[in-house]
């Protein structure tokens, strides 16, 4: 049984979508080449993709900044801000939101201060943290945090509401006290949504780590990381970098995102089913 | 008759007195339960028909210690589930639930599922928990499903392994609320030959609401016919045909005489909800 539902999905997982994933990344370098060089071939730009630099120029330049520590050392700055971003509002967001969804009392005294908040985009938040906090990395941190704190707080309260009556009262007559119904009932059943907004979180947790590395210039304390990596090919004028750097976010966000759902596949085995 | 060989013969009698049901007191008031009686002996399978939405759930839930009695009271085996001096009955594992929707824990596998009860109440160790669940799902048919999640088996298997996961905790009372509505004929009948199956082996009383007349006289005892909202008692037709009954009776004189009484009296309601129906409309 478990045998040939691993080959199963060896062979559509494994070997389909590898095929699929690999040819479109072929054919989209095919049209970023052919775009790149049209202005070459027949004297005519083809706004908006004439002036990128084709993918061999930006090939040679990932080859020049590999092995340079200082492409590295953005990697790990913008790195561990995000990951200090996102797992101080996982850490703080999952029990708050938890909190929210079972508690009327705590939910009449928080949810509204939290609703005014939460539209407020994360950067409008970016002067006022440069003011309050002491350092350019706390105020870095913070801005981030913010970023995903609100989605996962509001994922986690609208998945913990929307439980299915029938489990709670299932589980209550079968002798569950308060505990077992939190850790039992209301905890696995809101995982789904716990994992649906770490995933949103952590995409606004890159969006928000790279502008705030523009913006504050991250090079005056520790490291600069990937955003300011970009802005600097940009004052120095060097177009193969800037998409060096846009690569190298895509990839970062990729690897996270997917840490993400792998994480959710080892904890949710009942929703693997297909 | 058969009740002799029952195993707790006699337990589980519900006497249901004058019970009233007023939803949203403050606002805007649905009765759906008005002053209905009702008596269910210790091991009899108690069936409930009437028209979609007069409240037959609600019945059910009050029972269950979902929500409260408005009036009247429920007693269980001669003791207080619920009444004026409490309106909301304490749940309990002497009564379980198999509901309209299935509530099977999507997050556990079919084993843990069952085994939950015994191990929440803590009535067994988790290893023992795990082999009773183990035992009583291989004796209803679903042994090489042990490790399958709820969302990986067909509905019928999820629907059983629902009421074995009732019937580890040993309950007096087994409510079910319209299990095997929308299931294919043939599924329902491996369905009622499995709840009939155990219900001879427990004698578990049974309170089972469903709109399918021909399963309500197949299985059923009595079948209790309610009118349209607000839910009364209308008529009660005892099904005197002997068990352990086989799919043939339901071809028999017999049977086909009391669908025809069950029928007309189900007709007549659900001729007045239409109405009242229309009458909401206009
Ligand atoms: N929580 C509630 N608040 C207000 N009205 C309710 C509530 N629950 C049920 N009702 C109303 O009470 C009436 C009876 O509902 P109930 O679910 O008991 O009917 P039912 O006989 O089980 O119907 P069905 O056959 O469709 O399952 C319906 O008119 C319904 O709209
Ligand atoms: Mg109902």
């Amino acid at each position: 049984m478990t045998a040939t539902k691993k080959s199963f999905f060896a062979k559509f997982t494994g070997q389909v979508t590898l095929k699929r994933g690999v040819s479109a990344i072929l054919i989209f370098l095919v049209i970023w080449h052919v775009g790149a060089l049209f202005d070459d071939w027949f004297g005519v730009d083809i706004i908006g993709i004439g002036l990128v630099p084709p993918p061999a120029d930006v090939f040679a330049a990932f080859l020049e900044v590999i092995p340079k520590i200082g492409y590295w050392q953005s990697w790990v700055s913008s790195f561990s801000r995000v990951l200090t971003g996102f797992l101080v509002a996982m850490l703080i967001g999952i029990p708050f939101g938890l909190l929210l969804a079972v508690n009327r009392y705590f939910r009449g005294l928080f949810f509204p201060p939290f609703e005014i908040l939460r539209p407020i985009p994360p950067l409008a938040w970016v002067p006022a943290s440069l003011i309050f906090w002491p350092t350019n990395e706390m105020s870095i941190a913070f801005v981030t945090f913010l970023g995903a704190f609100f989605t996962i707080v509001i994922n986690v309260l609208g998945g913990a509401r929307s439980i299915d009556i029938s489990y709670l009262r299932a589980a209550q007559s079968m002798g569950a006290s308060q505990f077992d119904l939190f850790w039992k009932i209301v905890l696995p059943g809101t995982l789904p949504s716990i994992f649906t907004g770490a995933a949103v979180g952590m995409g606004i947790t890159w969006e928000v780590v790279l502008a705030a590395e523009m913006i504050s210039g991250g090079g005056t304390q520790g490291g600069g990381g990937l955003g300011f990596f970009i802005w600097n090919s940009y004052m120095g004028g060097s177009l193969e970098q800037i998409v060096v750097g846009m690569i190298s976010i895509g990839i970062a966000g990729y690897l996270s995102s997917s840490a993400i759902r792998k994480l959710g596949y080892f904890m949710m085995p009942w929703r693997r089913l297909f | 008759m058969t009740k002799e060989k029952h195993r707790n013969s006699g337990l589980g009698a519900l006497s249901i007195k004058n019970v009233t049901k007023v939803y949203d007191p403050e606002g805007v008031n649905v009765l759906a339960v008005d002053d209905c009686s009702m008596e269910i002996a210790g091991g009899e399978v108690c069936m409930i028909v009437g028209p979609s939405g007069c409240g037959k759930t609600t019945l059910l839930n009050a029972i269950a210690g979902f929500h409260s009695v408005t009036e009247g009271s429920i007693h269980l085996d001669g003791d207080l589930l619920c009444g004026p001096s409490k309106p909301l009955a304490d749940q309990g594992a002497d009564r379980m639930v198999v509901f309209q929707h299935g509530a099977l824990f999507p997050w556990k596998t079919l084993q843990e599922n069952v085994a939950y009860g015994p191990m929440v109440q803590k009535v067994l160790a988790p290893r023992e928990a795990m082999d009773k669940a183990s035992t009583m799902l291989a004796e209803a048919g679903l042994g090489s499903f042990l490790t399958k999640y709820p969302g990986e088996v067909s509905s019928g298997m999820a629907r059983r392994a629902e009421i074995v996961r009732a019937l580890i905790n040993d309950p007096k009372v087994l409510l079910l609320d319209e299990p095997y509505r929308a299931m294919d004929a043939l599924t329902k009948q491996i369905m009622h030959e499995s709840l009939l199956e155990t219900y001879d082996r427990t004698g578990v009383t049974i309170f089972f609401i469903t709109h399918d007349l021909e399963e309500a006289i197949f299985l059923g005892d009595k079948v209790h016919i309610v009118t349209t909202r607000p839910c009364q008692l209308k008529k009660t037709v005892e099904v005197k045909i002997p068990r352990p009954r086989s799919y043939e009776t339901q071809s028999s004189e017999a049977f086909r005489k009391l669908l025809e009484e069950v029928s007309d009296a189900v007709h007549e309601e659900a001729v007045k909800a239409f109405q009242a129906g229309e009458r909401e409309m206009a």
